[in-house]
């Protein structure tokens, strides 16, 4: 056992290097460090707030975290690196179940610490100035102890607390749960709602409100629960239609907000049990979220209020006629085209993490440097399904990083680039985006590829992106279509390559 | 045809035509001047036929560079088919004479501008020698180098060259004079072209015209007559640039037009002494009116005007290449069945575009084609250039807004932050700090992050927003069943959650290597 002394310093220890983890992130080799910061902080907080005062039961939490730890490394072992979003919406609604569970056994606490006091004839909360019976709250370990010597403004803003973090828990829950399946594809990508759309989210919020006001001001312990309980069921509701509601192709803004909210809730969580700790993750990993999405949307030309409540929308007029024909080419001429060139460029997309192509491409990047060519990857930064997914793709396949550059870096080098490799993006490469201002994309910072004197679109078939519109880059005459799965042609084009 | 050293068949390309199934023959001597003797051919395989008399009658398709002669068009037969440069619009008695003997004609110079069509796109392949070839006859005559240079014996300056027209033997030009060393700046009508001009290294010369400068896109690429008031300002800026040039390259050409008069007299005369323009739109008439086609002159004021009309001539051997190349494409068009059979098909945008005699009808001019040479292009905003005033301006305005909007911003936090402070009681306010303080911390460090590691930051905050186990730790000794029970399940999936987290992370950043 450690004095709370001890487990506040620990805690400060903790969020220097909390914020040292995620400050080292800045490059990939402090990023090696970093990682390392995070994990010795995460221990020294578990490990010093569980052998801090008033802590209990650990028969039944070294099991627990013993079983975590496991299925936790097994995970993290045997995921596939194109699985990576579907993983980190899965832990996001942990987090937020965890959040629903911890608000909910605060409430419980507080209803024993007011049946306790009830019992004893002690009013509670307890009025200003006055100390409860040492006795009385003796009987309560840990947390219960605490809320035993809360004044009434103190209770209060435990519930809102509660009530906080149990609501921003349960949204992300099942919202996690939802981009999960979507981004598995155990959910249909496409945005689908109930009838009513986002009028019955709006009514969900405002029940949640008005349960709220109920939970505040009841006076029985089963009134209270129950309220609680609904508006754990309202923000379930809502975080399942919510993210319904969004297509597939918004999901690293879905992603990101969500593991937004995930911190938003465990500093809620923070709050009710006075814990500076939790606090400052929460808002540090809150913050992160946040400011994840900004950038993903700005990246989109998207406002996050439209990403949120889903659907393209606000296009004044049709879309520019595309004229001209997609012209077809086989490996034979791009491995022509290849042998010439001095400088490629490649642009990978979601299409290449579901067609599992990372590997063949870093195999043809490393035959075509060995040859002398400069290659190079642009990434745009909503290029997969996760901020940053393709970088790690193609570190996987040992791309190096240092030729993986983002689109403001290489933007301009497009002119001077003799072939370009477009595999399985779409609507990053569409110049509509800046040629045609009803295009719903209109405005949004696309990767200017078409400036290249040869592009080649290695794409399954003649379809549209997700946002469903067609790109015009496809039938320009620089443009040739490099049809068939894109791991298929790029292995085919290998053979080619010598 | 005196003057004429191409060929429009060259050893390689009959080496093809024959994998296609033709049978080829050649007129003695015809390729002696590009550099292809008659045994070259013969090694190929070719038939060589004394004259072209014979050659005519024995041919079934003939492929010639120059438009036919009278007695040429004299001695085509019915269902021959002839294949050279024809100039329709200028040739139309020929045209009448050889649809009426039953010929059919392709004519090069028709063929449409379409990418399938690239490959046999004779004027393409032509203009590419003239403009690389105008810049070396422009050399010849100039007295300096192209390039600047400071050498022991002086300075001397960069030849300026300004390139009018910037088509494909425009962009031929823009690119060997760069090449050379030379300042170049090019103009064309067609501002879509700019981008172009630029990735060749020239400067693109922009009007200060109101009106919007029209899209050449609708004509299949080409260059339409533009409005006079444009045409002024076009001369105006000409005006402005004639003294400033050592070289002057004109390649402006109409389809089926005269040439567009573009450098007058008057800049002309602005020139220095020692100043070379050649003229490519000379054998159409010129766009400067001094020029002599066929010929070299210099002007009182000591300028030398090159009106050659032969410049891919002056280079057979290389055009001669091209040019058989393009013939080939077109006859392998021609014989979709590789089978030494001409199907002339009038369905086929190219074939049909090129035609302009085919069974009996004159077929000239085509129907416009089913596919656009090029996307139409948004005319862009050029962005205006700011004076250094205007553009301090510009930053203190900027300054001063967002002094203001963070002003307003604390303004309103500590509004806030007050009304909290009313009902809140001390404990929350400590707690808030923190909070506060850890926001702040949390946008300074995440912005710093790079793109790249998006993923492993995703990975790092997830797993450390698994300190809500801690939350979980704290209540799971308590007394009651149902709070140890959602506290275990609690610390059960946080934990999962963090150590997933970081070992994914500690995965992925592994991965990241530098070459």
């Amino acid at each position: 056992m450690v004095g709370e002394q001890f487990v506040t310093a620990a805690a400060i220890a903790a969020s220097v290097l909390f914020i040292l983890s995620l400050g080292g992130l800045s490059n990939q080799e402090s990023a090696k460090r970093a990682v390392w910061y995070g994990i010795v902080g995460m221990a020294l907080a578990v490990v010093f707030t569980a052998l801090g005062p008033g802590i209990g039961a650990y028969w039944l939490m070294i099991p627990m975290m013993i079983v975590g730890a496991v299925v936790g490394a097994y995970v993290a072992a045997k995921v596939e690196m194109t699985e990576m979003p579907q993983l980190v919406a899965a832990l996001h609604s942990f987090v937020g179940l965890a959040a629903v569970f911890v608000g909910i056994n605060a409430e419980t606490a507080r209803l024993r610490v007011a049946a306790a006091f009830e019992e004893a004839g002690v009013p509670f909360p307890n009025p200003e100035g006055v100390s409860p019976p040492a006795a009385l709250v003796e009987g309560f370990s840990a947390f219960a102890a605490k809320v035993a010597t809360k004044t009434g403004p103190e209770v209060v803003f435990l519930q809102i607390e509660v009530v906080l973090g149990v609501f921003i828990g349960a949204v992300t829950f099942t919202g996690s749960v939802i981009a999960f399946g979507k981004l598995a594809g155990k959910v249909d990508g496409k945005p689908v709602q109930l009838p009513g759309g986002h009028l019955l989210n709006a009514a969900a919020a405002a029940g949640s409100l008005v349960l709220a006001i109920v939970y505040l001001t009841a006076d029985s312990g089963v009134v209270s629960m129950t309220a609680l309980l609904a508006i754990a069921a309202l923000a379930f509701f809502i975080g399942y239609h919510l993210i319904m509601g969004i297509g597939g192709a918004d999901m690293p803004v879905v992603v990101s907000m969500l593991n937004s909210y995930s911190g938003w809730a465990a500093a809620a969580i923070g709050f009710t049990l006075s814990n500076d700790l939790l606090i400052v993750t929460g808002a540090l990993v809150g913050s992160s979220g946040a400011i994840l999405s900004y950038i993903m949307c700005k990246a989109m030309n998207r406002k996050f209020i439209n990403v949120i409540l889903g659907g393209f929308g606000g296009s004044q007029g049709p879309a520019a006629d595309i004229e001209g024909e997609q012209v077809a080419i086989d490996a034979e001429g791009v491995a022509a085209a290849l042998e010439e060139a001095d400088s490629v460029i490649i642009v990978p997309g979601y299409g290449m993490a579901v067609a599992q192509a990372q590997n063949a491409v870093s195999e043809l990047t490393k035959k075509l440097r060995g040859k002398g060519k400069e290659v190079r990857f642009a990434i745009h930064p909503v290029a997969g399904r996760l901020p940053g997914h393709m970088n790690v793709l193609l570190a996987e396949a040992k791309v190096p990083y240092d030729i993986v550059l983002e689109m403001e870096e290489i933007n301009d080098d497009f002119p001077d680039t003799d072939v370009v490799i477009v595999i399985g993006s779409n609507d990053i490469v569409n110049p509509a985006a800046q040629d045609d201002p009803n295009s719903p994309i209109a405005g949004m910072p696309v990767l200017e590829v078409w400036k290249a004197k040869n592009v080649f679109v290695s794409k399954r078939g003649q379809g549209t992106g997700y946002s469903g519109i067609e790109n015009p880059l496809f039938f320009k005459e620089n443009t040739r279509m490099f049809y068939g799965d894109a791991k298929e042609s790029l292995t085919k084009l290998l053979s080619l390559i010598e | 045809m005196e003057g004429e050293a191409r060929v429009a068949m060259t050893p390689q390309s009959a080496r093809d035509l024959q994998k296609l199934g033709h049978d080829c023959l050649i007129e003695a001597g015809a390729g002696e001047k590009a550099g292809f003797n008659d045994s070259a051919y013969e090694e190929a395989g070719v038939t060589v036929v004394p004259d072209a008399e014979a050659l005519w009658k024995e041919a079934e398709i003939v492929a010639k560079v120059r438009p036919p002669t009278d007695a040429e068009v004299e001695r085509t037969r019915e269902g021959q088919l002839l294949i050279s440069f024809f100039w329709p619009a200028q040739n139309e008695d020929h045209m009448k004479a050889l649809a009426e003997k039953g010929s059919s004609v392709i004519a090069m110079d028709m063929v449409p501008r379409i990418s399938r069509a690239q490959k046999m796109d004779a004027l393409s392949s032509m203009a590419n020698i003239a403009g690389y070839r105008a810049v070396i006859e422009a050399g010849n005559n100039f007295g300096r180098f192209f390039t600047g240079q400071v050498t022991a014996a002086g300075k001397v300056p960069p030849a300026k060259v300004l390139v009018v027209g910037a088509g494909v033997a425009g962009l031929a030009a823009i690119g060997t004079s760069t090449s050379l060393g030379a300042i170049t700046y090019a103009f064309d009508v067609r501002p879509e072209v700019a981008e172009q001009v630029e990735s060749m290294g020239a400067e693109f010369v922009y009007l200060d015209f109101e009106e919007d400068m029209e899209d050449g896109s609708a004509s299949g690429g080409y260059a339409k007559p533009s409005s006079p008031e444009f045409r002024e300002a076009q001369l105006a800026k000409f005006r402005e640039l004639a003294p400033e040039m050592d070289i002057v390259i004109t390649t402006a050409l109409i389809p089926n037009q005269e040439a567009p008069e573009l450098w007058t007299e008057d800049m002309v005369k602005a020139m220095k002494p020692g100043s070379v323009i050649v003229d490519l739109a000379a054998e159409r008439g010129g766009n400067c009116k001094l020029t002599v086609p066929d010929d070299k002159i210099v002007t009182d004021n000591g300028v030398t005007i090159v009106g050659y009309t032969d410049f891919p001539s002056r280079m057979a051997t290389q055009s001669s290449t091209l040019y058989a190349t393009n013939i080939r494409h077109l006859v392998t068009d021609l014989t979709p069945e590789k089978d030494g059979k001409i199907v002339h098909d009038m369905e086929d945008d190219v074939i049909r575009g090129a035609t302009v005699a085919h069974a009996g009808e004159v077929t000239f001019p085509p129907p416009p084609p089913k596919v656009q040479a090029i996307a139409a292009q948004k005319p862009k905003e050029k962005p205006k250039e700011l004076t250094a005033e205007e553009k301090r301006q510009q930053e203190i305005a900027e300054f001063r807004k967002q002094t203001r909007n963070q002003v307003t911003l604390l303004g309103g936090g500590l509004v806030l932050m007050g009304l909290l402070g009313l009902v809140a009681p001390a404990s929350f306010m400590q707690h808030f700090i923190v909070f506060v303080l850890a926001c702040f911390v949390g946008f300074q460090v995440i912005w710093n992050v790079n793109h790249a590691l998006h993923t492993p930051l995703m990975a790092v905050t997830n797993a450390i927003s698994g300190i809500i186990v801690l939350g979980a730790i704290l209540q799971i000794g308590s007394g009651n069943w149902l709070v140890i029970l959602l506290a275990a399940i609690s610390v059960l999936i946080a934990t999962i959650n963090i150590v997933g987290g970081f070992l994914v992370t500690r995965r992925m950043l592994a991965m990241f290597q530098k070459s």
